[in-house]
């Protein structure tokens, strides 16, 4: 079918709803902005509950729209709304008249180190977690090969659920995230103490409070209820941390020999800088707004622009992956309206 | 010198100094302790808590937090009922944890 | 410790500090505890540096610590704080210096307070006619006079007779910085820095040839804290919270403390005898405590002033081993002699921390 289908992003959700799209028997054109798709999935080594390999779902969503029209290292320069259509010019040089455009441009993994208390950026054994699960698909990284991993600390809502950071919003994923490394660390490390500071525990998807009973009865990971409030550095270059232990109503401090800061989902500036050229409306929480939170989720209030996956919100993978075939079948159903 | 007042003493609980040989004995003869989520039903359904202070929550995290003779002394408020075993919904025997916990920590008092 | 990660902050926190022409206000206690320091800043401003500094007898207390310690409502404090405005605006000057710690967070406070609420500027402004028939404009720019050594930093370091550096070794002076709570805790954008990594004592320290120690406490109050102290009850408290600072700082040896705030340096100072005194234990080389220094007294004794004349007789720890350490000579004869050689008569000694 002759129809130009503009998809905004080549992450989890861009690939299956291409894939989907192209069962239909539509041509999609994905523009990426980075060398290769996959989006943050891409540099995801293993995903809870079942520590499948994040590779081998990218290769599949990517397998799916092997056909497609993909433009990689390729950005959004502006988009002109025309009477029926928009005609969208890429930084590529190539301009499409469309119909349709599906915005699955994503979140931005929030920047730890805009919360200076952690001293991400400054004490070297604070890492996030993105930078830990490049570790474990990698290797590379001296922090935590380097030195005896006696205790490890994982600290949960990095710039989620923090007004002060301008995020207010629950991210969704980190805590089953912060589980699911703290089980990996104590795999890799099994006699470390390994320590999750959390608000509340969120375990809301399928088998993840079994994830969460297995971290704690069968790898001992320890759960301290208790937001930690500072970070600092000993002589011997350990991470010293204060929370405070809620349960037992008192302060707490421990030295860790690394310390994962869980940093959260927000929305990300790339997708906002996009949707203000059409324009479209952000939410309170500052991602994409939705013509109806329940009803029409992949809706936009303009004609024929849709949205898929963590472009509207913190989102899980098989919740983005939903989103982006539902996202396929309003886009047909757009279509076949015209 | 005697200034009328001292160095306050410090409440944090610091565990980089808790001993954990008791409870990691205590952890392998019941490996559920390390289950428990602090969802407080065994102090709260507890005959013996209003009275006496005992609470299976609070000695299971004292043991964690190095307050050990805390811990033993709320359990010697015990009267091994079973009812917090009924209410555990992480199904924890918390009758057999609560013996395992006096024969080991009491043989270390001895 | 990854310094550039610093650096990144630090310029995320500068703020603009005029060059010239400032309105100067005094702490209501330095002067007792640290005699020297005022004087020293303004000699170092005027003399030094040739700044325009200007000064009032007809200023008053800020109402801080009244106000901290719950003692005034918000609008006396206000009041106040408007009437001192009133004297900078008579004076003709429009860049506000507070040498206290507490009256530039008090400063800050009602400044910003007054730009949520403008209804409440309106009903001071009225107050304070009521009062006493004044009128004020708003400071243009409000310091805390460190930031304004701190900005004048390396033109002191140009002129610099002494370094923080050891004479023997050559080796830098590690140095510990302690920030008063209410320069950046309340408004970090205020601050040199901001409030997590300050580095308006940073700077000075880099800039005098020092190295600054980064130890786990480094952020914690100095346990002064107002109520804490002036009530006798909360003692114990308080110096637990100094106890706590010096057990964290002792494993990196420091050589000596600055500081910014006029209740900080004060306890970190005493409370070393009390400690000593209580625990049996002090912190510095050879039974002596670490020397606590306010940032003027610092930048005085690089510029190579007498140290008996900017006053750190009045030190409880004993100053002669940093003096020593940089160089610096001193005539121990003198050490409690007055400006006008009077004797200002000896110290009864410690038992157990060492003083000369």
């Amino acid at each position: 079918m002759k129809e130009n289908i503009v998809i905004i992003g080549g992450g989890a959700a861009g690939l299956e709803a291409a894939g989907q799209l192209i069962r239909l028997g539509y041509s999609p054109i994905i523009v990426e902005k980075e060398d290769h798709l996959g989006g943050h999935l891409a540099e995801w080594h293993c995903l809870f509950p079942d520590m499948t390999p994040a590779s081998d779902i990218v290769g599949r969503l990517a397998g799916a729209v092997s056909d497609a029209n993909i433009f990689t290292n390729t950005e959004i320069l502006f988009i002109n709304h025309l009477k029926d259509s928009y005609n969208v010019m890429l930084s590529n040089g190539v301009s499409i008249i469309a119909r349709v455009i599906l915005f699955t441009t994503g979140f931005r993994l929030f920047d730890a180190a805009r919360k200076e208390e952690y001293g991400y950026g400054i004490y070297n054994q604070v890492i996030t977690n993105s930078d830990l699960e490049h570790w474990f698909r990698t290797g590379d990284d001296d922090r935590i090969g380097s030195v005896p991993m006696e205790a490890v600390g994982f600290v949960h809502c990095v710039g989620s659920r923090d007004e002060k950071a301008g995020n207010a919003q629950c991210s969704k994923v980190c805590c089953i995230t912060a589980v699911k490394q703290a089980i990996e660390m104590k795999k890799r490390f099994p006699d470390a103490m390994v320590y999750c500071f959390y608000m509340d525990l969120r375990m809301f998807g399928k088998k993840y409070e079994d994830f969460y009973i297995s971290a704690q009865r069968d790898y001992g990971v320890r759960f301290i209820r208790g937001r930690v409030s500072e970070v600092s550095e000993n002589i011997e270059g350990k991470v010293v941390v204060k929370a405070e232990d809620t349960l037992a109503g008192k302060p707490v401090r421990v030295t860790l020999d690394l310390l994962v800061l869980m940093a959260g989902m927000v929305c990300n500036p790339d997708s906002t800088k996009v949707a203000s050229m059409i324009p479209l409306q952000t939410d309170s929480d500052g991602f994409l707004k939705s013509k109806d939170n329940i009803l029409e989720i992949t809706s936009s209030s303009r004609k024929g622009i849709f949205y898929a996956g963590a472009c509207t919100g913190p989102k899980t993978v098989p919740e983005t992956l939903a989103e982006a075939r539902s996202a396929a079948l309003d886009i047909h159903n757009f279509i076949e309206s015209l | 010198m005697d200034f009328g007042f001292g160095i306050a003493p410090s409440s944090t609980i610091n565990l980089d100094k808790v001993d954990r040989s008791r409870f990691t004995r205590l952890h392998e003869l019941e490996p559920d302790v390390y289950k428990c989520m602090a969802c407080g039903s065994c102090s709260s359904t507890c005959p013996a808590g209003r009275f006496s202070g005992m609470s299976v929550r609070k000695v299971i995290l004292a043991l964690q937090r190095g307050k050990e003779k805390e811990a033993v002394r709320m359990l010697k408020g015990c009267m091994l009922c079973g009812k917090c075993s009924m209410v555990c919904p992480r199904g924890i025997n918390t009758r057999h944890l609560i013996l395992s916990i006096c024969r080991i920590y009491n043989e270390e008092q001895q | 410790m990854i310094y550039q990660g610093k650096q990144k902050i630090w310029s995320e926190y500068q703020k603009e500090i005029p060059d010239d022409h400032w309105f100067y206000v005094r702490s209501c206690i330095r002067q007792n505890f640290f005699p020297g320091a005022e004087v020293m800043f303004m000699k170092i401003c005027r003399e030094e540096l040739g700044k325009d500094i200007y000064e009032t007898p007809y200023h008053t207390t800020c109402g801080g610590i009244a106000y901290h310690c719950d003692t005034i409502p918000q609008e006396t404090v206000m009041t106040i704080v408007a009437r001192q405005f009133s004297l900078m605006t008579e004076a003709g000057y429009e860049n506000y210096a507070a040498s206290c710690i507490t009256s530039f967070g008090n400063y800050i406070e009602i400044l910003e307070t007054w730009n949520e609420f403008p209804e409440v500027e309106t009903k001071i402004r009225e107050l304070l006619w009521k009062a006493c028939r004044r009128e004020f404009v708003k400071p243009k720019y409000v310091a805390h006079a460190s930031d304004l050594i701190y900005k004048f930093r390396n033109d002191i370091a140009a002129r610099a007779k002494y370094r923080l550096v050891n004479r023997k070794t050559g080796e830098p002076l590690r140095v510990v910085e302690h920030i008063g709570c209410h320069y950046s805790k309340m408004f970090p954008s205020k601050g040199v820095g901001g409030a997590e990594y300050p580095y308006v004592l940073c700077g000075m320290i880099e800039s005098w040839g020092g190295n600054v120690i980064d130890y786990p406490e480094r952020r914690h109050c100095c346990g002064y804290g107002f109520r804490q102290y002036h009530v006798k009850a909360n003692r114990g408290y308080s110096i637990a919270n100094t106890h706590k600072k010096f057990e964290s700082m002792e494993p990196y040896h420091p050589d000596m403390i600055i500081t910014n705030c006029p209740g900080c340096p004060y306890f970190m100072d005493r409370w070393q005898y009390a400690i000593s005194e209580i625990e049996g234990k002090t912190y510095g080389e050879n039974g002596y405590g670490i020397p606590v220094l306010t940032y003027e007294e610092v930048a005085s004794l690089v510029l190579g002033y007498d140290p008996w004349d900017i006053g750190l007789q009045l030190h409880q720890v004993a100053v002669e081993p940093l003096l020593d350490k940089m160089g610096i000579p001193y005539n121990p004869d003198e050490k409690y002699k007055g400006l006008n050689h009077k004797d200002i008569m000896r110290p009864e000694l410690p038992g157990v921390l060492k003083c000369c």
